[in-house]
């Protein structure tokens, strides 16, 4: 994976902590991320739940909850570094540069506004179209995302469509801004299994189309087979492996990974199934050393009191672990 | 939409029919309306005469067909008292209570509503915590109360208000002048006693603000339209707002019901000739017709604004006027 | 190396437990539960703590006679102001009424019939309620529609409106009024109650006790109702408060309790006259102690709800 000069979106160090109990209570969500994501590149972010890449996303629009705040890193969209914006920019950044679908389509869209209402927003809030033009562009964006007979369903309402059909809608509306960049976090996690593979479709299809960045959060190996050029495997706040798709599936560095990979069922054997053993890490207490450690099955004893530094090769690999220290690698 | 509506006016009917008959059964399972009336000692033989002319000397099941085909035709019987229909009494009575029924909620909406969802804007803060005290004031202290306290400083010792009484307007139905012209006068008498009784409402309506919009702040739906770069003044008027409406209105229809309680205290506080003053006078004056006539017009006026309610969910939300 | 109970247990030393116990204390409400404690209290030996008698008037001095009415001898001292005001005395701190009663007894034994009144009502209330609540909910089809139908006509009745013509019938009476309440407010429970076990008779638990056979009346007692509690518990608490209101405002409306017993809404009711002519004390004393007692159930009723609904913690 070439390391370019100009990404779409650039995360360096991104540390996103919760407050709780009167500051009392810090809760790392994001605890020092760095990846890039180019123009019509399809970034998968996979982990368990709670490790942090919901929050990372949030980070990227700055959207947070009022007792989680960026403590640190840049975010540079094209070049510029969206933590220095004041309240407003950033605002005009949401929807219009940087788009976002969400999981649950049936909880995604307003119940009392009419289909198209919702798709017009964006375009309508950024003072990009208005009428006719607006009307025009709802269309048309209800047809890309294959929603039949647009015309009718502009004055329908959610709860009038499934949930294919709404999620298909959530993509519409994300491509209303005309963006550079999609966040969808785990867009198909609560579709039917026969649904999803027409929506990965759909959304390979607009990204092609538009040459938008895409970073897809999940955690189905699946679909990241399926969906992404690069992936990062995050684990308590930390990215622990990075790399392309191919390198991930065969030759895969991290324990965890591994751990991951393992887990997934293999048909036509009998073998038992194998989980990763343990429970994912309070956030708020982790252990000292590697976060991982206790749950490794190849944990040494610099991994219980040494956490174990981002390290990037030369083909733009990132691993976290102290296995896989080649003496010669230069700190990312 | 149509096919909601009729449903609901028929659920209606049914309520009502549930009502009178409740009404009927537990009068007769409470005890004697004769003796209500009777002074303690007198002459059996009056009694005797009263329970005959009240019909209450049949067997059950007529007494509950005539109570059934008077009420159909209006008939809520004769006031003991005044030799009036109790329907006519009523209905001179009610504009009164409906007008001081009506500034209590305007002012509880006006209070409570904003307050509420400013609460819910600035959660967990100074607002937020002035918000929740004055819902919890205004659910505690009951509504008799802050009427004598408000009687007492601003009626006796300031005199900004006078104290009794609602005032030379009337609404005459013979008048179409009086109207208008009746909703709008004489505000110096109706300020306290709306206040009092708008106060319990106010933290009613505060606190279902306040919990409707927080819910409302917190779905997937608002987080998307934050998302899409929305301005957040008009996500809050645009979306939270309508979405927050929908608890608001079901609460203000069961606090409907609550007012009813509260003016009948804050009339005979406050001397205002309204049906709940109709109700204790009745009372004190052993008027036993009046009474239970005054109680039925009571649960007849709260299905028919339940039902009311129910068509303007209709209005507001379409999940409800699209299905079924 | 394997950590053994025992060790577990002697690490938790003397100081840990109390501010462990600390801790946990300090999450309680404490104002409301003072204030209701006291009240209790109160309302349990008001006959060993009240200055005076609650029913006869203060028997008064000769020189308070003198000084009110120019004789030596008078039956009562009426409307005398509280001991900071003029004319008042710390014989009777909170004054005396029109009929020279002590004020501050009164409200003490009044606290007895407030509570005694609005706990045992609504209780009764309760207990109805829940039980037809549950058998909507749980037996379902024909039972669900007659009950909830005539639920919800007992719902359209105004709670004071209904109580007062059940009492106008049956005579006034502190008992008569626990049993009007009780069946004015039984509905407001079955509503509740019955939603909440349309979703339980969904769980497992359930499903295993229909399976195995136990029957309905078992699965109703045994299962049910105490997963009900919660929400019963938080209701019964915001409904006492309404309970203390509808029996002040029925007592002031003279069909509850009967004079000369001191109920606070019957105090209110009879020194209106008194306090158009300045003597505001006679109302607001018994006025405040309504509110005060309204408020902690309220308060309480409010924390009961927040520790019992995890999904309501954060607000």
């Amino acid at each position: 994976m070439p390391v370019s000069t100009s990404p779409l979106l650039r995360v360096e160090g991104l540390k996103t902590h919760y407050f709780g109990f009167g500051g009392s209570r810090v809760v790392k969500a994001v605890d020092g991320v760095s990846f890039t994501v180019e123009a019509g590149e399809t970034f998968g972010l996979v982990g368990e739940s709670g490790c942090g890449k919901t929050t990372t996303c949030h980070s990227i629009v700055r959207l947070l909850s009022p007792s989680a705040k960026i403590v640190g890193g840049r975010i540079e969209l094209e070049g510029k570094n969206l933590l220095d914006l004041s309240a407003r920019e950033m605002r005009e950044v949401r929807g219009r540069r940087i788009a976002s679908i969400l999981q649950d389509p049936m909880a995604s869209l307003d119940p009392l506004f009419s289909i198209g209402n919702q798709v017009a927003e964006p375009a309508y809030y950024h003072g990009l179209l208005r009428g006719r033009p607006l009307h025009q562009r709802v269309r048309e964006l209800l047809a890309a995302v294959r929603i039949p007979s647009p015309e009718k369903r502009l004055k329908e309402f959610p709860h009038q469509m499934s949930g294919g059909m709404r999620q298909r809608i959530v993509g519409a509306i994300a491509q209303a801004g005309d963006p550079c960049l999609i966040i969808a976090d785990e867009p198909t996690t609560n579709l039917d299994v026969t649904i999803q593979l027409q929506y990965l479709n759909l959304l390979k299809e607009l990204q092609q189309a538009t040459n938008v960045g895409l970073i897809f959060v999940t955690h189905n190996l699946g679909i990241v087979a399926k969906m992404c050029d690069t992936v990062a495997v995050m684990y308590a706040g930390k990215i622990v492996e990075m790399q392309s798709v191919r390198g991930l599936f065969y030759e895969p560095r991290h324990p965890y990974t591994k751990a991951l990979l393992d887990s997934i069922p293999k048909l036509g054997t009998k073998e038992p199934l194998y989980a990763v053993p343990g429970q994912p890490p309070d956030l708020s207490a982790l252990p000292p050393g590697c976060s991982f450690h206790p749950r490794c099955a190849q944990a040494m004893e610099r991994c219980r009191t040494e956490e174990p530094p981002e390290v990037r090769d030369n083909s733009g690999r990132t691993t976290r672990c102290w296995l896989t220290q080649p003496q010669e690698a230069v700190h990312a | 939409m149509q096919k909601y509506v009729l449903i609901r006016a028929l659920y209606s009917v049914i309520t009502l029919w549930l009502l009178v008959t409740i009404v009927f059964t537990m009068v007769r399972l409470s005890g004697d309306p004769v003796e209500m009336k009777g002074e303690i000692g007198s002459d059996p033989a009056y009694t005797q005469q009263l329970r005959h002319d009240w019909g209450l000397d049949q067997p059950y099941y007529v007494q509950y067909a005539s109570f059934l085909a008077n009420l159909v035709r209006g008939d809520f019987g004769h006031s003991f008292e005044k030799s009036l229909p109790v329907t006519t009494i009523y209905f001179q009575r009610l504009p009164n209570s409906l007008k001081l029924g009506f500034a209590a909620f305007v002012i509880s909406i006006v209070i409570g509503v904003p307050l509420g969802m400013l609460s819910a804007l600035k959660v967990n803060t100074w607002w937020d915590s002035l918000g929740k005290l004055v819902a919890l004031l205004g659910l505690s202290v009951p509504g008799f109360f802050v009427g004598l306290v408000l009687i007492i400083i601003f009626g006796v010792n300031l005199g900004w208000f006078p104290v009794l009484g609602k005032g030379q307007s009337a609404f005459v139905a013979g008048e179409p002048s009086t109207w208008v012209t009746f909703w709008f006068r004489d505000w110096g008498h109706l300020a306290m006693p709306a206040f009092a009784l708008g106060w319990y409402f106010s933290g009613a309506m505060l606190r279902i603000s306040r919990s409707g919009m927080l819910d409302v702040l917190g779905t997937d739906y608002v987080k998307l339209v934050r998302l899409k770069g929305v301005p957040e003044a008009i996500v809050i008027a645009k979306h939270a707002l309508k979405n927050s409406l929908i608890p608001i209105l079901t609460i203000a229809g069961l606090n409907l019901v609550v007012m009813l309680n509260v003016a009948i205290v804050i009339e005979v506080i406050f001397n205002w000739p309204g049906v709940g003053l109709l109700l204790y006078d009745g009372l004190t004056n052993r008027d036993f017709p009046m009474v239970q006539g005054v109680v039925l017009m009571s649960g007849v006026i709260i299905v028919l604004l339940n039902f009311t309610i129910d068509v303007l969910y209709a209005c507001v939300d379409p999940r409800v006027r699209l299905s079924r | 190396m394997a950590i053994t109970f025992d060790d577990v247990r002697s690490v938790t030393t003397n100081a840990e437990r109390a501010r462990r116990l600390f801790g946990y204390m300090r999450q309680l409400p404490m104002i409301p539960l003072f204030v209701l404690s006291l009240l209790g209290f109160v309302a349990i030996f008001a006959d060993v703590i009240a200055p005076h008698s609650e029913l006869d008037p203060v028997k008064p001095t000769s020189a308070q006679c003198q000084a009110l009415y120019g004789a030596p001898d008078c039956p009562y001292l009426e409307d005398v102001p509280p001991f900071w005001s003029e004319g008042g005395s710390l014989t009777t701190p909170l004054g005396t009424d029109f009929l020279g009663r002590d004020v501050l007894s009164r409200l003490m034994y009044g606290a007895r019939i407030s509570l005694i009144v609005a706990l045992m009502g609504t209780v009764v209330a309760g207990t109805i309620g829940t039980l037809l609540g549950v058998i909507a909910g749980y037996m379902g089809r024909w039972w669900d529609q007659v009950i909830m139908r005539v639920t919800d006509a007992w719902l359209t009745l105004p709670s004071l409106v209904f109580a007062i013509l059940l009492l106008s019938v049956r005579g006034p009476g502190m008992w008569n009024v626990v049993l009007v309440l009780a069946l004015v407010f039984w509905s407001r429970y079955s509503r509740a109650v019955r939603g909440e076990v349309l979703a339980l008779r969904e769980r497992d638990f359930v499903k295993l006790a229909e399976i195995n056979g136990i029957s309905k009346t078992r699965i109703i007692f045994r299962h049910l109702i105490p997963n009900v509690m919660n929400t019963v518990m938080v209701l019964f608490s915001l409904q006492v408060g309404v309970a203390v209101i509808i029996e002040a405002s029925l007592s002031f409306l003279g069909v509850g309790v009967p004079p000369p017993e001191p109920s606070w809404g019957l105090m209110l009711a009879q020194e209106r006259d008194a306090m158009m002519e300045g003597k505001w004390w006679l109302a607001v004393f018994p006025g405040i102690c309504i509110s005060l007692l309204v408020l902690s159930a309220n308060m309480l009723g409010d924390w009961l709800r927040v520790r019992l609904d995890p999904q309501l913690r954060n607000r």
